[in-house]
Formats: structure tokens, C-alpha cells, sequence
């Protein structure tokens, strides 16, 4: 059953079709055969997840029935798991045991689901390919000469081959989305608040966010079911009740009203993304939606934004790393300040030192207006932008990446790298809620369409996204590379 | 805007990072393209605009001032990779 969805799943073991001993078996033997060629597992947790997996049985045996009791679930190495190491993607973090569990991680393991292991990332989540990672490359199942995407690639690049059930991500410019479109996967990004970040190893702090990567919308929304919520260790998140997102998933789609950015159909845009885009936009009219244009005019000034607001963050968040406390530290320093700059000169990799330099650039005594001030402003105008938009739809849909992935190696330059987030950056700049499904293939490569909400408006989402999979399979699709390699169904 | 030597230098030195003298011409290239793309943000006129530093303009929640955590540190100083009597082992500050 590695390939079922978690729903699936949830049945089989409410039915006792299957334990949760055995499913936790099947996919630590997949691990076990693909991880080596795919990279996609930093850490693998075989004794306690078969332990934790037990106790699951127990507990059902014991009448316990929440819906994620047994699951298997992998978790971003940016998330700290007590006694397991937490490295996220980064030598500085290499031999880092987390001495406490993030409160997802917690809530997880309240819910009763199984550790796998903790997935491949960008380092300190600063990338768009999964290829800043100290642990190696990930490679994309569909095409292992491709990348995943990321930062998530790991855990994108896991639940596309079977390796886990579902995985959680974090997404502070396109980190869930982009690598989900690339996989061929879903991935969800809440609204800003609605998952704690406590235990969540920071990168930039006013736009983070933790969310699931599945293989379904419906899967999405019972990970949210657990992740979300108020934390009081964490100021940030908001004080709104969890309702269930699961609740709305088979409403009709008649009368929903469909935005579509004429920004996110402009020049860049590769052929074969915008017509299985325009396909879906097809399929959802079929389904009773009208769609219409809308105008997101600051759209184009997201990336610039971006990449002085979120190497900023970076820069103030990232100064722990000095090699006092934990982690890294380079050898035998001679005085306080070598042993600063060479641990963080050597536990840091390049793109992590790029943002570093640029970010505390733009907060220096004589930039700090004209660089984060003014990015603070343009933030305002993409949300207002928003905002405008949002009193005339219910959701505003386009492409999650401007093409499909592309070969490992082949984009060297930053700035390159920077613009594959071009639809999905504005939407974290805003605080909104957005997800990517798979909507199409091309070459071989899946392609991913971007669905953005109002403000705590995830069930929408959920809803909008369940429907087209209910009435298309695209999500269901698998690499025929991998399908190969399990020898199972 | 070019950025020079200097301050690549100066800005390494705030981010305690250390630069190899092999290596600065091509981070001050990497650098400088980057707030090429950043300062694309100078084409739009921002007069008036507020600031926005949270999605919800909300502010920082407050709690009582009551001591509700447990002090670890013995548990925690663990992972550090040198410690002695409670505290964190660094090179020499003063002479």
C-alpha cells in the first residue's frame, strides 16, 4: 500500500487490512533500495519507527481511531526532533541532537504517526533546487538527472516515490509549492500564523511557514487538521480555532470565481505549463466556476522585494551560529573573532554566506531605508494588490514555476535561481494561504498549478483542489523510473 | 550598485564571515548582481505607502511575568563543544 494516500491508508488500518508495523516495514524497504540513488532521507529512524509504529497498534487495539494513527510521516530536517539529528541541510548543524521536539513535530506525534526520518533540504532552507545541501543533491524521481525543487526537495522528492506517506515542508518563498510542482506532488502553504514555527529552525521570520506535502489535497487537509492551531511559544501564531479542514473538501464548485493573474501569463511562461494550466482553468469551468482576470500590477517587483526582506531575516536569524553554544566549530581558533569567522566561514555553504553578506548589507547604517524599509513598502502594495483582487474572486489561480525541472547543475547563477519563484514569492510577502497540484507532464516532467486563498481560507483551497482530483488524475500519476525500481504496487 | 573591495570587506567583518582574497572578486560580482535585481524595487514610487511588517499589522502578544520554565542548563550546555562549571569555553577575549 505505498502508494495509496493517507485516506487510503487510514481505512486499511481501521479495517485491519494492514498494520501499522507493516506499512512502516514496506516503506523503510523502499528507503532502504531507493534512498541511495535518490538522497532524498538525511536520517533514517528504522528501530524507533518500528516502535512507534507498534504502539500505534496497540493503541488502535485499544480502541484508539484518530484518523493519523499509524502513519508513516517524514519530516524536513529544518524541524527539531528530540534526540535525532536536526542538521537542517548545513555542516554547521552536522552533529546538532535537538535537545526538544518542534511543537509540530509534537503534534504529530500526538496524532499517534510514525517518524520515518528527517528529509534533504537546501541549507537553512535558501534554495530553489535542493542543491545548497551539505548531504548532497536530491534527485528528482520522475528524472534523476533533474532536481526536486526546493528548499523541500527531500521531502517533495519522498512522498513522489513512495518513500513515506506524506512529509511536512516549510515554504517561506515557494519552498513547499515549487518543489511539490516539480515532484509531481501536492504541497500546502497556510496563511502566516496558522502553523506554529516554535522549534522551527528560522530563516526568515515574517515570512516562514510550515505546511504538508502529500499526495493529495484531502491528505493535505488532515495533516493541517494536526498542525495547526495557537501556540503560545510561538507570539506569531494566530489565536483562531482549528475547524476541520476536511469539512468542505466535497462542496460543488458551482459559482466559484476564479482570478487569474495576468502577470503569471506573461513572457517566461513555457508553453507546455500555461496550456496544462489553462487545461485545468478548463476543467474547472466544466465544474461550474467563471473565471476572470485579474490585475496583481506590484507583481513584478516580488523577487527584488524578497531578496532583501528574506536574506535580511536570515541574516539577524542566523547569527546564533557562532560555534559557542552548539554545532559546528572550526578548529583550534586563535582568538574569538578567528573562531567566529572560520566556523561560520566554514559551517556555512556559498548561497547561505550570499544572503548573509546581502542581508545584513541592506540593514547597515545608511541602507536600511532605501533597501528594507523600501521592501516593507512594496510588501504593502503586493498585499494591497491582493486584497483588491480578493473582492471580486474566491480564489486567484496560475502556474506554481514558470517551466518543469530543470538538469541538476545547470543553473549557476543566483539570480537565475532567484526567478524560479517568481509566481509563488508575492504570496508569502502577503501572509496568504496557497497550495500547488499536479495538473499536467511534459516530457516526462510533472507540471504544477498554484492555488492562492484569502486569509485563513485553506478549507477553500482544500475544496478547490479536491474537486479537480476528483475528476482527473493527474495527482495519480507516478514515474514509470520508480514504479520499476519498487517492483510492487 | 558596484560595491568595491572595501566593502565587501566591511560588510564580512558586521556578518563575521571571513572572505578569502581568492574569492572576492567573484562574491563581489555575485553581490553586485543581486542588488542589480534589488534595485529594480527603486523603479516604483513608494511615497506615503505604510510599511508592512506583518501580513495582520497584529502586534506582539504579552504574557504575565511569571516564571513558567525550568532552568536546563546542564541538559542543554551538552552540545556545546566545550564547557566547564556551567560555562561555555571560547579563546581568550582579553590578554
Amino acid at each position: 500500500m505505498i502508494n495509496s494516500t493517507v485516506a487510503e491508508i487510514s481505512a486499511a488500518l481501521a479495517a485491519g487490512d494492514i498494520s501499522s508495523v507493516e506499512i512502516t516495514q514496506a516503506y523503510l524497504d523502499r528507503i532502504a533500495t531507493l534512498n541511495g540513488e535518490l538522497n532524498a532521507f538525511i536520517t533514517v529512524c528504522e528501530d524507533s519507527a518500528l516502535l512507534a509504529a507498534k504502539a500505534a497498534d496497540d493503541a488502535r487495539a485499544n480502541g484508539n481511531d484518530s484518523p493519523l494513527l499509524g502513519i508513516p510521516l517524514a519530516h524536513k530536517d529544518i524541524f527539531c526532533t528530540k534526540d535525532i539529528l536536526t542538521t537542517c541541510g548545513s555542516r554547521m548543524l552536522h552533529n546538532f541532537v535537538s535537545p526538544y521536539n518542534a511543537t509540530v513535530v509534537e503534534r504529530f506525534i500526538d496524532a499517534g504517526t510514525v517518524l520515518l526520518g528527517k528529509t534533504n533540504m537546501d541549507e537553512f532552507a535558501m534554495g530553489s533546487s535542493n542543491e545548497t545541501s551539505f548531504f548532497g543533491d536530491v534527485k528528482n524521481p520522475w528524472n534523476t538527472e533533474c532536481v526536486p525543487g526546493g528548499s523541500s526537495g527531500g521531502s517533495a522528492a519522498a512522498v513522489a516515490a513512495d518513500l513515506c506517506a506524506m512529509a511536512t515542508g516549510t515554504d517561506t518563498g515557494g519552498s513547499i509549492r515549487q518543489p511539490a510542482a516539480f515532484c509531481g506532488v501536492t504541497g500546502f502553504k497556510p496563511s502566516y500564523g496558522r502553523v506554529s514555527r516554535w522549534g522551527m529552525i528560522a530563516f526568515a521570520s515574517s515570512l516562514d511557514q510550515a505546511g504538508p506535502i502529500t499526495k493529495s489535497a484531502e491528505d493535505a487537509a488532515l495533516m493541517l487538521n494536526v498542525m495547526s492551531g495557537l501556540d503560545k511559544k510561538d507570539s506569531t501564531s494566530i489565536d483562531r480555532p482549528v475547524e476541520d479542514f476536511t469539512a468542505s473538501l466535497n462542496e460543488p464548485l458551482k459559482g466559484l470565481r476564479i482570478g487569474v493573474p495576468k502577470q503569471h501569463f506573461a513572457e517566461g511562461l513555457s508553453a507546455e505549463v500555461e496550456q496544462a494550466v489553462r487545461d485545468a482553468l478548463a476543467e474547472y469551468e466544466k465544474l461550474g466556476a467563471t473565471i476572470k482576470e485579474v490585475d496583481l500590477t506590484n507583481s513584478h517587483l516580488s523577487v527584488s522585494a524578497y531578496y532583501v526582506v528574506a536574506p535580511a531575516e536570515a541574516s539577524a536569524n542566523l547569527s546564533r551560529f557562532d560555534g559557542v553554544r552548539y554545532g559546528y566549530r572550526c578548529e583550534d581558533p586563535v582568538d574569538l573573532e578567528d573562531m567566529y569567522k572560520r566556523t561560520r566561514s566554514e559551517g556555512f555553504g556559498e548561497e547561505v554566506k550570499r544572503r548573509i553578506m546581502v542581508g545584513t548589507y541592506a540593514l547597515s547604517a545608511g541602507f536600511y531605508d532605501a533597501y528594507y524599509r523600501k521592501a516593507q513598502k512594496i510588501r504593502r502594495l503586493i498585499k494591497d494588490d491582493f486584497d483588491r483582487a480578493f473582492k471580486e474572486v474566491d480564489v486567484i489561480i496560475g502556474p506554481t514555476s514558470p517551466h518543469t525541472a530543470f538538469k541538476l547543475g545547470s543553473k549557476s547563477d543566483p539570480v537565475s535561481m532567484y526567478l524560479e519563484d517568481i509566481y509563488t514569492i508575492a504570496v508569502n510577502l502577503a501572509g496568504l494561504p496557497a497550495a500547488s497540484i499536479p495538473v499536467g507532464i511534459a516530457n516526462g516532467l510533472p507540471i504544477g498549478m498554484q492555488i492562492i486563498g484569502k486569509y485563513f481560507d485553506e478549507a477553500k483551497i482544500l475544496n478547490v483542489a479536491h474537486q479537480f482530483q476528483q475528476h482527473t488524475d493527474w495527482h495519480k500519476q507516478k514515474s514509470t523510473a520508480i514504479v520499476a525500481a519498487s517492483g510492487e504496487s | 550598485m558596484a560595491l568595491d573591495k572595501t566593502e565587501i570587506e566591511k560588510i564580512a567583518h558586521l556578518a563575521r564571515l571571513h572572505i578569502n582574497e581568492s574569492e572576492t572578486a567573484e562574491v563581489t560580482t555575485r553581490i553586485t548582481d543581486i542588488l542589480a535585481l534589488i534595485d529594480q524595487m527603486q523603479s516604483v514610487d513608494t511615497e506615503g505607502v505604510e510599511p508592512l511588517a506583518h501580513p495582520l499589522d497584529l502586534e506582539q502578544r504579552l504574557r504575565a511575568d511569571e516564571i513558567t520554565e525550568e532552568n536546563q542548563r546542564d541538559r542543554l550546555q551538552k552540545l556545546a563543544p566545550a564547557s566547564e562549571d556551567g560555562l561555555y569555553l571560547v579563546p581568550k577575549v582579553l590578554e
